[in-house]
C-alpha cells in the first residue's frame, strides 16, 4: 500500500451540458471549478495548486482569483487530467501545495473562444510523413488500427458495433446523457460513413462542457463531507504519429500505465467493482479491457458480447453512457473520473450497487498517451 | 473513384528537414530510404540522426527494396484539402520492418480491393521540384 495517499473532495461538472451557448472556454472552466470547490464546501481562496489543460492553468488561476504555489500544464490532450491527478499527488504528497484544483472546460460544439487546436508544421514529422496522406483529424487516426485487431482476432463489425448500442443502454438511465433514444447494431452500422469501418454512432459525440475536482491528503481528507479516495495511479506515453504505433492490436501506453495504478493499488482486476474506459472512438473499450488486464488479448469482444459490461453485468463499463452517447468536448477525460467519482459517493444516475473499487482509464490523442487512476470509496 | 490522387496543390507537402533531407532526395531519386543502425543493426523510420533502439549516432542509410504489405487502413469520407473522398489513408509495413503511412494508389478505394496483407510495392510520385511522395500500388502492376 501507498505510504501517503490523497483524496477527492469536490467534483461536479458544468451546471449544464450538451450545447452551452452562454460560456466560452475559459467560463466553462471557471463554472465547473466553482461548482467543485463548492461542492467541498471551499471557496477559491483556499486553493493553492491549479492544474488544466487547453486553457493556460495561469490564465485560469489568475481569472479565479487564486495566487497558486504550484501549477500543472500537461496538455497532452484527452487524458491531461488524469495526469494532473496523478501529479497533483505527487505534489501534495511532497507538500508543494495542500488543496488542488484540476479543472477542465471546453466549448467543443459551440465553440466560443476555443484554444485553438495543434497544427502540426509541414517539417514535423507528422507534417512531413502523416499529413501528406490525406489524415484529418481524430476520426481518420484514432480509427486506423481497428482493422488490424479486427484481422488478427477475427471479431466483426458487428461485435464492435455492439459497443456503441450497450453504451446507449447505459445512456438511457442518464437524464445528463446527450443521446439516450435506443440503437441497434443495425443502426450503428447503417448510419452515415464517417471513416470506413466506422461509421456516426462509432464516433463521439461534439458537446460543450466541464468538469473540476479538489484534491488534498488523504488525512485531511477525513474532514470533508464525501471523499474517495486514491488508491493507485498510472500514466505512460507511446509515439504521437498513429503509424509508429508499435502493435495496432494492443497499446503500450495502456499496458504500463493500467499495470502501473494497479500495482501502486495493490489490487487485482477481479477486486473492481466499475470501469471507465474512455471511449472517443467504439474500439477502445476493447484495447482498454485487454491492456488493463480484465480480458485476454481478442477476447473482449465476446467479453462486451456477452452483457458483461451491459447493465446487470459482471464489470459495468462507462456507465453514464461515455463519449458516445454521454457527452464529448474534446478532451472527454475529465468526464470519465466525473463518473467514477459518482459511482464511489454512491450518487451516479445508474449507479453500481455496492461498489468500491473504480478504475478509471483516459487516453490522450489516438493512443499517445494513456492515464489511469483507482479510486475507493473506503480509505487505504 | 480509383485512384485518391489530389486533385490540386492544396495536399498538405511535407517541408524536408536537416535530419530528413536524404529521405526526400531519395524519393525524388526513385529510392525509398531507411536508416540502420550499425551498432544494434536496427532498421528504422521516420529519419533520424541516431538509432531509436539503442540511441547510437553510427547509423547509415540503407535503400529499402520498395516492397511492402498492408497493415491497416480507413477510407476518409470526408474531404481534406488535396483529396476527393473516399480515399484511403493507409500504413504499410515495410520488408525491411518499419511501417510508413501512405495512400495506396491503383486500386479502388473500397474495402473489397483493400485487403490487409496485400502485397504492394512504392510508386514516386512527383509533386513539386522538391517533393516526391511515396506511394504504395498492388505489386505486379505496372509502374506507372
Ligand atoms: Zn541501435
Amino acid at each position: 500500500m501507498k505510504r501517503k495517499s490523497i483524496a477527492v473532495v469536490g467534483a461536479a461538472e458544468t451546471t449544464d451540458l450538451g450545447v452551452i451557448p452562454n460560456l466560452s472556454q475559459i467560463g466553462l472552466n471557471a463554472d465547473a471549478a466553482l461548482n467543485a470547490i463548492a461542492d467541498a464546501g471551499l471557496k477559491p481562496s483556499d486553493i493553492d495548486g491549479v492544474a488544466t489543460a487547453g486553457e493556460s492553468p495561469i490564465a485560469l488561476a489568475s481569472y479565479l482569483g487564486i495566487t497558486p504555489t504550484w501549477i500543472d500544464g500537461t496538455g497532452v490532450g484527452g487524458c491531461s487530467f488524469l495526469m494532473h491527478l496523478r501529479h497533483a499527488a505527487a505534489a501534495i504528497n511532497e507538500g508543494l501545495c495542500t488543496t488542488v484544483l484540476v479543472a477542465h472546460g471546453e466549448s467543443g460544439r459551440s465553440q466560443i473562444a476555443p484554444s485553438a487546436p495543434p497544427s502540426y508544421h509541414p517539417g514535423s514529422l507528422e507534417g512531413q510523413f502523416e499529413k501528406p496522406f490525406g489524415v484529418g483529424w481524430a476520426p481518420t487516426m484514432f480509427t486506423i488500427p481497428l482493422l488490424r485487431y479486427m484481422k488478427t482476432y477475427g471479431v466483426t463489425l458487428e461485435q464492435v458495433a455492439q459497443i456503441p448500442v450497450i453504451q446507449r443502454q447505459w445512456a438511457a438511465l442518464n437524464p445528463r446523457a446527450m443521446e439516450k433514444a435506443p440503437l441497434t447494431v443495425e443502426d450503428v452500422l447503417n448510419s452515415k460513413m464517417i471513416a470506413y469501418p466506422f461509421t456516426r454512432h462509432m464516433c463521439c459525440l461534439v458537446t460543450d462542457g466541464g468538469g473540476a475536482l479538489v484534491l488534498t491528503s488523504a488525512e485531511r481528507a477525513r474532514d470533508f463531507a464525501r471523499p474517495v479516495w486514491v488508491l493507485g495511479t498510472g500514466e505512460s506515453a507511446e509515439s504521437t504519429m498513429i503509424s509508429q504505433m508499435q502493435d495496432f492490436t494492443s497499446s503500450a501506453a495502456f499496458r504500463v500505465s493500467g499495470a502501473k495504478a494497479f500495482s501502486e493499488a495493490g489490487i487485482t482486476q477481479s477486486d473492481v467493482d466499475h470501469l471507465m474506459i474512455y471511449d472517443a472512438f467504439a474500439h477502445l473499450p476493447l484495447y482498454g479491457l485487454e491492456d488493463l488486464g480484465f480480458c485476454q488479448p481478442g477476447e473482449a469482444a465476446g467479453f462486451i458480447g456477452d452483457g458483461h459490461t451491459a447493465p446487470g453485468g459482471s464489470l459495468p463499463v462507462n456507465t453514464n453512457g461515455g463519449g458516445l452517447s454521454y457527452m464529448h468536448s474534446g478532451m472527454y477525460g475529465m468526464y470519465v473520473l466525473q463518473e467514477s467519482i459518482r459511482q464511489m459517493r454512491g450518487i451516479a444516475p445508474a449507479q453500481v450497487k455496492g461498489a468500491k473499487i473504480s478504475v478509471a482509464h483516459g487516453v490522450a490523442g489516438w493512443f499517445s498517451g494513456s492515464s489511469t487512476i483507482i479510486f475507493s470509496n473506503e480509505a487505504p | 473513384m480509383t485512384d485518391p490522387r489530389p486533385a490540386g496543390a492544396q495536399r498538405p507537402l511535407p517541408k524536408p528537414t536537416p535530419e530528413t533531407a536524404h529521405f526526400w532526395e531519395g524519393t525524388r531519386a526513385g529510392e525509398l530510404r531507411l536508416q540502420t543502425c550499425m551498432g544494434c543493426e536496427k532498421t528504422y523510420f521516420p529519419p533520424r540522426f541516431f538509432c531509436p533502439k539503442c540511441g547510437s549516432r553510427s547509423v547509415k542509410m540503407v535503400k529499402a527494396s520498395g516492397r511492402a504489405t498492408l497493415y491497416s487502413y480507413v477510407i476518409a469520407q470526408r474531404p481534406v484539402p488535396g483529396f476527393t473522398p473516399p480515399y484511403g489513408i493507409c500504413v504499410v509495413e515495410l520488408e525491411e520492418g518499419p511501417r510508413m503511412m501512405t495512400n495506396v494508389v491503383g486500386c479502388p478505394q473500397t474495402p473489397e480491393a483493400l485487403q490487409l496483407d496485400m502485397p504492394l510495392t512504392v510508386v514516386f510520385e512527383p509533386k513539386d521540384d522538391t517533393i516526391t511522395l511515396p506511394l504504395f500500388q498492388p505489386a505486379g502492376e505496372q509502374v506507372r
